[in-house]
């Protein structure tokens, strides 16, 4: 990928991004649906496309997911 | 996923913790220190994960972690009646411990800023997005990012998109500097980010599909 194209990635924004507060609201219920293997991503569409753009929330949503995991860091 | 996760009818683990928390004296004292130790592990392990990435380390770390666990359980107890059961009430609470987490490493690069906030490095650019140095062609294009940035953005929108993307700001520390909400400031930074390929697409340097909507 040269940096036309990763600019161009950084830059298009997806219309069904809910934005931070109603994706940090539905976290947990996002988190615990991905954790148990569910299709999070096809129940919250708006909340799967933001929290692929929003560096803070994909952190956050990470972090979750490894403390419902009980993962080692 | 825990059964009958709904308001009316939350699983067993879930409504034993808003028992005890509901409880009066000593009981409550007793939930609340058996949730703190649940809460720490997951704030240390956190920061741990965190931790390689951060110029932060050691005992500051650590402290960092036991502040995070303290203030997500005043979160969690003054929220508590916000609990619909639409997950574990564990999962629900380690979201305090996560959000905490971050307000205070972006609260950490508030007080130590790596960059001035006023400075720009438009010359990172192309490191930012990994144009190749061989290519002087490619990246020279790249005064056109900078044009665009100067002449679409409202003031507030290119002062966001600098201080992120340009100098590399944390947006939660960017949060802090700005007196703003993280979801305000994302909202800023989606608008220009959609401004700028719009502009660069009708200029020819990116693909225009706008039939698409995006």
């Amino acid at each position: 990928m040269n940096g036309w194209s990763a600019l161009e990635r950084f830059l298009r924004t997806d219309p069904q991004d809910v934005g931070c507060s109603q994706a940090m609201d539905m976290l947990h219920v996002y988190a615990e649906l991905v954790a148990a293997g569910e299709p999070a991503e096809e129940r919250y569409p708006g909340i799967a496309a933001h929290l692929r753009a929003c560096g803070p929330c994909g952190e956050d949503f990470e972090g979750l997911l490894a403390a419902i995991r009980g993962e080692a860091p | 996923m825990p059964e009958a996760a709904t308001a009316a009818g939350i699983d067993a683990e879930s409504a034993g913790w808003l028992r005890a928390l509901a409880e009066p004296g000593a009981a409550r004292e007793a939930a609340l220190a058996r949730l703190h130790g649940l809460l720490l592990p997951i704030a240390q392990r956190e920061v741990a994960r965190r931790g390689p990435r951060l110029a932060i380390t050691g005992p500051e770390l650590d402290d960092l972690a036991h502040q995070a666990a303290a203030d997500a359980l005043l979160a969690i107890t003054g929220k508590v009646g916000q609990f619909r059961g639409e997950s574990r009430f564990t999962t629900w609470a380690y979201k305090f411990v996560i959000f905490e987490v971050s307000a205070k490493i972006g609260r950490h690069f508030w007080r130590h800023p790596v960059v001035p906030l006023g400075a720009e490095q438009w010359e990172r650019l192309p490191d930012r997005f990994g144009f190749d140095p061989a290519r002087e062609a490619e990246w020279r294009d790249l005064a056109a990012v900078r044009r665009a940035v100067d002449t679409e953005l409202t003031p507030r929108q290119r002062e966001v998109f600098v201080a992120i993307v340009i100098n590399g700001v944390p947006l939660d520390t960017l949060v802090l500097s700005l007196g703003s909400s993280r979801n305000a400031i994302y909202k800023m930074l989606f608008d220009a980010r959609r401004k700028l390929r719009a502009a660069l697409a009708a200029n020819g340097y990116l693909p225009d599909d706008s039939a698409r909507g995006s």
